[in-house]
């Protein structure tokens, strides 16, 4: 056994750059095989974790505008949820765990000393703390107090914390909001590349001060029960009931009642990534074949630029197994030897990168909004993919091989 | 040693070309024995044959009193390495194999490990003068040098049957005499040596000469 190592060291040694070239193909193939795939993994994780910033079964629901004339009344009229409505569906939606109305003014001004930024803030209810998974870095959120009080307080998110302080204590500063004087009472952290952190104020005090007709186009609410697709069109399809009958459309109008719940859109988003990973394991598979045909050429080139040798070595007594073996040998040496470099290198690629994430501060900056978690391939999918290089290249030496192999010695000497 | 009864061989490439139309040779073990013919008499076919590196059509050949047919290749490169040993006009030496490895290489093919195999070939190196030259390439020697190494792989698996085709054919006339007489010293030992040339100076130093034409034997001329 010895011998033929030797044997096959040598015919590799001896062809180094055809070693090299094929290993090459080989080693890339599955090294962009294993980024890809990482890659897609990555994004995929990443969008999923932009998802956490809503709880599991965050319903929201959308005033809109009907188009569908109802009871007498003409279509395109503009819905929105008076103080009233608010309260009623607050007893009247089933499963309501958590339930905020959401007020949200857009580009508002808010400024600390000489420094100010311009962003959406949002007028709501204590509950609205776990309709997102928003996370308090320091101070409070509001509470059942600001509410009772109409309490002049601000909730801020660190990118604006970051713009307005710089190394200021912040908790109990007072900002201005459009020249409305309120006080910092927390910091919260919540990441999505969905949309733009919001700064969050009491939703009776946002009534007062910035929204005179008391009418709101936004309720958020947590809900038990809803888990699956079938729960969530189940859910959807009461909501419309009751809102319907309450704000005077038709059961059947799309576009007056806007709905977001959390399950829904997770669901859209897997089918896109589900369309994602099949390009992404096209393209692998694809580069993987081009290195099997890598493979498979360059043997083929071999084989014939030795059948020459391999009269020889028939003259002097080598058997046709001998040399199929020594020629498929080397070929599952080059593809084993070079294959593991490339899954190495992609391995270790992915893995550092991944690290490197995991590893950056967060909290504090526009980076944070990732959209790339954790980039790395299950060690199986590598592992079956050497396994297929692997035959491939057993095969890819075995073809050209045997037929070398099964020509005439004489034939095979006099062979230029 | 060598029998051949009414040996045919036509080639099919194109059209068909009759080489061999039935050859009758005896060879006994241990002659020095030539064949001679022009080009395209059929006299390297007729080593061919000998050597198992090509079937015959039609007629019986017996080697060592066993028959030489149809057999499959695994079986042809096992007798081959047991009974003969060649000599070829272009050496036939592996570029990428030290002379040692080269003259090592049927002791491979029979199972022989590595340090056997050199000791055994470094032997065989010393005998015929190459002994310094144990580790050089191929194509870092002369003519002569390469073959007086194909001699010595030819014979370090102890064949019954020494086959030369032209192995004086790509060298100047002082190293075709050292390789005859290497031939020679060689058939003295007791081996059968059969060497095809078309050179009357070659075909002179054996003791028998087969001339072929057009694919038959027209004359043996016995030349103790």
């Amino acid at each position: 056994m010895k011998n033929i190592w030797y044997e096959i060291f040598l015919a590799m040694r001896t062809n180094k750059l055809r070693t090299i070239l094929t290993g090459f193909s080989v080693a890339w193939g599955i090294f962009i095989l294993i980024v890809l795939l990482a890659s897609g993994n990555g994004l995929k994780n990443g969008v999923q974790k932009n998802f956490d910033y809503m709880a599991k079964n965050t319903v929201s629901i959308y005033a809109g505008t009907t188009s569908m004339p109802y009871n007498g009344l003409q279509s395109g009229r503009r819905l929105s949820f008076s103080p009233q409505d608010v309260d009623f569906f607050k007893h009247h939606f089933p499963n309501i765990i958590d339930y905020s109305p959401v007020y949200r003014s857009w580009n508002t001004n808010i400024s600390f000393g000489k420094e100010s930024v311009n962003t959406v803030i949002f007028g709501v209810e204590p509950g609205y703390k776990t309709l997102r998974t928003t996370k308090i870095k320091q101070g409070r959120f509001i509470n059942e107090i600001d509410i009772a009080e109409q309490r002049k307080v601000i909730i801020l998110h660190p990118n604006f914390v970051q713009t307005l302080f710089r190394d200021v204590e912040v908790t109990g500063q007072y900002v201005l909001v459009n020249d409305v004087p309120f006080q910092v009472a927390g910091v919260y952290e919540e990441s999505s590349i969905f949309r733009t952190p919001p700064a969050y104020i009491p939703f009776n005090t946002a009534q007062a001060v910035f929204n005179s007709s008391k009418f709101i186009d936004e309720i958020a609410f947590n809900v038990t029960g809803v888990e699956t697709k079938e729960e969530s069109d189940k859910y959807r399809k009461e909501l419309t009931r009751i809102l319907s009958s309450r704000m005077q459309f038709s059961p059947e109008d799309q576009h007056a009642i806007w709905f977001n719940d959390r399950i829904s859109s997770y669901r859209e988003t897997q089918q896109i990534f589900s369309v994602i990973s099949i390009f992404v394991w096209i393209i692998g598979i694809a580069t993987l074949m081009a290195g099997i045909v890598g493979i498979s050429n360059i043997m083929v080139i071999t084989v014939k630029e030795r059948t020459h040798e391999f009269g020889i070595r028939k003259a002097l007594g080598a058997t046709p197994a001998s040399i199929l073996k020594a020629v498929v040998l080397e070929s599952l040496v080059i593809t084993l030897m070079f294959g593991y470099i490339g899954m190495t290198l992609g391995v270790f690629i992915t893995e550092t990168a991944s690290a490197l994430m995991a590893k950056k501060p967060t909290g504090n900056s526009h980076e944070d909004m990732t959209v790339f978690v954790n980039p790395t391939v299950d060690i199986n999918i590598v592992l079956g993919a050497m396994t297929v290089l692997v035959i491939a290249g057993i095969i890819a030496g075995y073809i050209p091989a045997k037929r070398a192999v099964s020509i005439k010695p004489i034939e095979a000497l006099s062979f230029k | 040693m060598i029998q051949l009864t009414n040996i045919h061989k036509t080639y099919y490439t194109g059209a068909p070309l009759h080489v061999l139309k039935g050859i009758d040779l005896t060879i006994e073990k241990g002659e020095f024995v030539s064949i001679m013919g022009a080009s395209g008499s059929g006299k390297s076919t007729l080593l061919n044959i000998l050597g198992m590196l090509d079937t015959y059509d039609k007629g019986t050949y017996l080697l060592d009193g066993r028959l030489i047919t149809e057999m499959n290749e695994t079986k042809a490169a096992r007798l081959r390495n047991q009974y003969i040993g060649f000599v070829f006009q272009s050496f036939n030496l592996i570029n990428f194999k030290t002379a040692l490895e080269n003259v090592a290489l049927p002791l491979y093919y029979r199972g022989i490990g590595r340090k056997e195999r050199n000791r055994t070939a470094l032997e065989y190196l010393d005998k015929l003068d190459l002994r310094d030259w144990a580790n050089h390439m191929p194509n870092e020697l002369s003519g002569g040098q390469k073959q007086r190494i194909a001699i010595a792989r030819a014979l370090i698996a102890k064949p019954h049957v020494v086959l030369a085709d032209e192995p004086t054919g790509a060298l100047d006339s002082v190293t075709s005499q050292e390789v005859i007489n290497i031939l020679r010293s060689i058939n003295a030992e007791g081996l059968t040596v059969i060497v095809v040339t078309h050179a009357a100076e070659i075909s002179a130093q054996t003791d028998k000469i087969i001339h072929l034409k057009d694919g038959m034997i027209s004359e043996i001329i016995s030349n103790k």
